[in-house]
């Protein structure tokens, strides 16, 4: 068996509001950083699995994120995954 | 009838469910632990409000995976009744046993207040004994409260008549200005395709009592009791 690290982003859908972004998107202003716009805002996930191999370790990842991790109806989600 | 009240760690909406049922309305009512299996063969299962599991990673996610989940999700595909509320209703989406999802409300602000709701269909285990142009005047306690649902989700739920409340105003208007959370199209409330699932944010156990001042929440237990007896 080996051990992967995956690094997953979740991230609100693009057609979704997310206040959290356009809040910190408004105080960007406030620091002088004008140019600064649309921040969106998501999770950072990380975690270690267990596999044969790398393919087998991302569909692990796969149905972690679909199943709990991101919620599809609201989020996207994507992962790069590495040996460890 | 007899009803089973869900309790996950972090519920704390429980007690108040249990005090409706058995001591407003008179049921047999047994809390059910959400490590267990075994569902008592209760006729009605509740979803307590409350912050299941801390709200990590999102608002009912870690609940849906409990235990007793996989029995409540078994229940529900076999037709049973299951109503959350707030927490419930989140954990009933993330179960899938739901449409939608529930989003931050759009100030960013967890709201604790009295708001005002119509509901939109009599055609429901819920709102069967509410008249349509009754407006309820029930409280509200979440911060994830803003229900969002895909265009042709939407779509669905209206063309379904699967809205079961609404927000408004004092008047009965359901206008932007009564929307507490931003959800999409003032929705406080759904059921599922087959009509025995039911979700809300509102709490109407909060307003069942005499001695809290308000019993507008007193219709919604009524029509349940009265369909499911029936």
């Amino acid at each position: 068996m080996k051990k992967f690290l995956a690094e997953i982003d979740v991230m609100p859908l693009k057609e979704i509001l997310d206040p959290q972004g356009k809040a910190v998107t408004g105080s960007m202003k406030n620091l002088g950083l004008p140019e600064i716009s649309n921040v969106r805002i998501g999770r950072h996930i990380t975690l270690e699995v267990e596999a044969e191999n790398k393919e087998a370790a991302s569909e692990k990842v796969e149905t972690a994120c679909k199943k709990l991790l991101a919620n599809l109806i609201m989020e996207s989600y994507n992962f790069e995954i590495k040996e460890i | 009838m007899k009803v089973g009240v869900v309790v996950f760690p972090g519920s704390n909406c429980d007690q108040d469910l249990i005090y409706v049922f058995d001591k407003i309305l008179g049921q047999e009512v047994v809390p059910l632990w959400h490590k267990d299996h075994d569902l008592q063969n209760v006729d009605f299962i509740a979803l307590p409000g409350g912050f299941s599991f801390g709200d990590y990673l999102r608002s009912g996610a870690i609940a849906r995976f409990s235990p007793i989940m996989q029995e409540v999700i078994a229940f529900a595909n076999k037709g049973g009744y299951v109503m959350g509320i707030c927490n419930g209703f989140q954990i009933l989406t993330e179960a899938g046993l739901l449409p939608g999802g529930l989003l931050h409300n759009t100030n960013r602000k967890f709201i604790c207040k009295n708001v005002y709701l119509k509901a939109q269909t009599q055609n429901s285990l819920v709102t069967s004994a509410i008249a349509s142009n009754q407006v309820l005047n029930i409280p509200i306690a979440h911060g994830e409260g803003n229900f969002y649902a895909h265009a042709d989700e939407l779509k669905r739920l209206n063309d379904n008549d699967q809205v079961l409340f609404r927000y408004c105003d004092a008047a009965g208007n359901i206008t932007e200005e009564a929307n507490p959370n931003g959800s999409i199209e003032n929705i406080a409330g759904v059921c599922n395709a087959s009509r025995n699932v039911f979700g809300m944010m509102p709490h109407p156990e909060r307003a069942a009592d005499a001695i809290l001042g308000n019993q507008d929440g007193l219709p919604l237990f009524e029509s349940i009791l009265k369909m499911v007896n029936a």
